[in-house]
């Protein structure tokens, strides 16, 4: 069997985990007592065989791996909890953690500001052409973000590219997109671009289930359109917002294709530790280091675990 | 209740997980003791028949296994492309790993090579006599199979590095061909001077070039002595090469281009990439990547580190290896010869690859082709005197293939930074050194 990729596999299951966790258990609370029946997880079972396989084995598996060691000289021993102490120790993989955390307190804020916008803005019903509006912003995300990337990289060239054609055109040298010191800023321009219109088809959403009567009772009140975005419209989308940052948190701490395939363009910009992903990537498939790629990303996994549970945590206090 | 429930039903799956591990686990690699194989039995086998699997990108192998199939009709040659270089080793890697689906032959580039062999993956051509072919190949290629006492593969190609030029940029500008490197920088030097547009060629960092570089100016970074592992880029030769190089990079006299990238083909097409240090094999790339460069280029001896010098070394080459958890080995072997010393070297070089043998190289036929793309150059004449005049005593890494892979995260930084080149290589030489301790070598 082909080693797992448990790089993309760890958040998976923990996302399902936390959408899947409440259900099924309230729902069989309310079956009446009977004797014992196997209805319910004959309609159960296909899914929890899948789950089982596609989700928890490669944790599992991954778990497993992290314990050992396989050398090309000594070959594979138990190693016992080795593995998690070189990562924890390992510079290289605190440079790409704190490189998707920089990457997530400038750009999700950022994003999330902009999609809530654009997304007033659609629900605001003074947009001209809205549905028009509403699409093209949604439509970036639509596009498969390889492409993305691609025409991005393409548009980021100072030689051949939009930024270079610029220069000449303007006879100005603006700062290479490219380079080790602007590439990040650059990747987080590509995934807002992507981005935007997915949470503002959250948030959009979020604004039309607001009943219309409590529009009626503010203009009644003579409400200001500002009035009504913070005192209506801003309160019910925290729900929305909450899980919009929950998916931006996971998507930072995830980041992978975006740096994955501007590599082939700057190699020596985007290093092979750009991103905790990368990392285990690279570890797993140029150096073998299959033990040590499962560890790296069973450590990721679990930090972007605790930061979305904190988050979450505080966004319910601010509810309650 | 509930709860009983539940927890039957996680034991299923507790044990459909232990069977899915258990299935995973069962892999290991059994190395058991080397077969013997003698050339009757290879005949016996060809006469048998059967089917063997190839791994290999090579495009000429394709008229290889045509022609073999037609020689021994009951043998069936599946030819498959699992990916150029890289991308094959992972899925190679993997498969060995697995211990299911592995090729019975192989295509392996002499770098990585070393790496296979030490853990044991290829099987060892010794005990299959193959130390006969010594003569047939030439001298660079035939050490590159080597790795400790064994021969893990048979030599397909080989890449003596030479000077690949744009004549009609050095004519327009009045450039002579440079025969060392001091000519060389000045050299590239002049041509930007002349065309800020021209560079006198890319370099973006490739580690296989760099250390083809070291390996031609007499530096020995690498020395391998089964797990024991010496890296120094500090030597004498390494400091030879990136003295003259930081020159080119200081100056922003290298374009930066990737290698292999679509503006790199252009570039190679509209005279801004005036000349390439690269292997022997680039002809045939030159031919099909590069068609609007027919007649500009011409091949010249690679420059010198010092006058009237003839130093060359290898840059790529890859041979083809048989491995241990192959099924048919006798089958594989005949087909490793055939392809590498017997009729399909000429199909190959008829394709336009650059051989390894010593009787390819050294035939007239092959001596005196013209080269249309060349302007009509005998260029062979001069490649096949490259071939004889590798460096010796250069050895890779047996993890070459993981040090190449960040190589741009350390020396990489300094085409895009105030890093020196030096100090690049000492960062890369580091971070070689770390994972060759990981994995178990002695390094210092």
């Amino acid at each position: 069997m082909a080693p797992p990729q448990p790089a993309t596999v760890v958040p998976d299951g923990q996302e399902s985990a936390t959408s899947g966790a409440g259900t099924p258990g309230t729902a069989r609370a309310k079956l009446p007592r009977r004797r014992r029946s196997w209805v319910g997880w004959r309609f159960v079972g296909p899914f929890l065989a899948v789950f089982a396989l596609v989700f928890l084995a490669p944790i599992v598996y991954s778990i497993y791996l992290s314990f050992f060691r396989n050398r090309l000289v000594g070959g594979n021993s138990f190693v016992g909890l080795d593995n998690y102490q070189q990562v924890l120790a390992d510079p290289q993989f605190w440079s790409g953690v704190g490189r998707v955390s920089l990457f997530l307190v400038v750009q999700v804020p950022v994003m999330l500001f902009l999609a809530l916008l654009v997304a007033l803005a659609v629900d605001s019903g003074r947009l001209y052409g809205r549905n028009f509006f509403r699409l093209a912003v949604f439509l970036p995300y639509a596009v498969p973000a390889v492409v993305a990337t691609l025409m991005w990289g393409f548009m980021y060239g100072t030689r051949f590219g939009l930024v270079g054609n610029i220069n000449e055109a303007l006879g100005i040298t603006l700062p290479d997109p490219l380079s080790p010191e602007w590439v990040l800023a650059s990747i987080g321009n590509i995934v807002t671009w992507e981005f935007i219109g997915y949470n503002m088809l959250i948030f959009y959403s979020a604004l039309q289930v607001i009943p219309r009567s409590l529009y009626e009772s503010a203009e009644i009140d003579g409400a200001s359109q500002l009035r009504v975005i913070t005192s209506i419209k801003l309160p019910a989308l925290r729900g929305a917002l909450m899980i919009a940052t929950i998916f931006s948190i996971i998507g930072s701490f995830q980041l992978f294709n975006e740096p994955s395939i501007l590599q082939k363009l700057v190699p020596n910009a985007i290093t092979t530790d750009f991103t905790p992903n990368l990392y285990a990537y690279s570890l797993s498939f140029s150096g073998q280091q299959y033990n040590s790629s499962a560890t790296v990303a069973i450590v990721m996994g679990v930090i972007t675990m605790i930061v979305a549970y904190v988050v979450q945590l505080r966004g319910m206090r601010k509810d309650g | 209740m509930i709860r009983q429930r539940r927890r039957s039903v996680f034991t299923a799956l507790a044990g459909a997980l232990a069977l899915v591990l258990a299935a995973c686990g069962s892999g290991g690699s059994d190395s058991g003791t080397q077969e013997q194989l003698s050339a009757q039995d290879v005949q016996a086998a060809l006469e048998a028949g059967g089917t063997i699997k190839v791994w290999a990108w090579e495009p000429t192998l394709k008229e290889v296994v045509t022609g073999f199939q037609q020689k021994y009709p009951k043998v069936k040659v599946e030819l498959v492309n699992a990916g150029t270089g890289d991308k094959q080793y992972t899925a190679l890697q993997n498969a060995i790993a697995a211990g299911s689906g592995v090729p019975d032959v192989a295509q392996v580039e002499y770098y990585a090579l070393p790496q296979f062999a030490l853990a044991k993956s290829m099987t060892d051509l010794k005990a299959f006599e193959a130390d006969k072919f010594e003569g047939t190949f030439t001298p660079g290629p035939w050490t590159s199979v080597h790795a400790g006492e064994g021969i893990y593969g048979l030599p397909m190609d080989s890449g003596p590095m030479a000077l690949f030029y744009n004549k009609e940029v050095f004519d327009k500008h009045g450039i002579q061909v440079p025969a060392t490197w001091d000519e060389y920088v000045a050299a590239a030097r002049k041509l930007h001077a002349a065309d800020p547009k021209a560079y006198i060629t890319s370099d973006t960092g490739d580690a296989g070039f760099t250390t083809s570089m070291i390996w031609q100016a007499g530096g020995k970074p690498y020395q391998v002595d089964g797990t024991n592992v010496k890296i120094d880029f500090a030597d004498e030769g390494s400091q030879r090469f990136t003295t003259m190089w930081q020159q080119l990079i200081s100056e922003k006299l290298v374009s930066p281009v990737n290698g292999w990238s679509d503006q790199w083909y252009q570039g190679l097409a509209d005279g801004s990439i005036a000349t390439l240090v690269i292997g022997a094999w680039m002809p045939a790339n030159l031919q099909s990547g590069v068609a609007a460069g027919a007649g500009k280029w011409r091949v010249a001896p690679m420059p010198q580190w010092e006058a009237g010098g003839k130093a060359t070394s290898e840059n790529g080459g890859s041979g083809l290896s048989i491995p241990t958890a192959g099924a048919n080995k006798a089958l594989a072997y005949a087909f490793v010869k055939y392809a590498t010393t017997e009729e399909g070297v000429k199909t190959r070089v008829d394709g336009g690859a650059f051989p390894a043998t010593t009787a390819e190289l050294t035939s007239q036929e092959f001596l005196n082709a013209e080269f249309p793309y060349f302007g009509g150059q005998k260029a062979n004449e001069v490649l096949s005197q490259a071939a004889q005049n590798v460096v010796g005593g250069w050895s890779y890494l047996p993890f070459q293939v993981y040090a190449n892979s960040v190589f741009n995260d350390t020396a990489g930084k300094a085409y895009v930074s105030g890093t020196t080149l030096s100090d690049g290589l000492k960062a890369w030489q580091e971070s070689s050194a770390k994972y060759g301790k990981d994995q178990g070598f002695t390094v210092n």
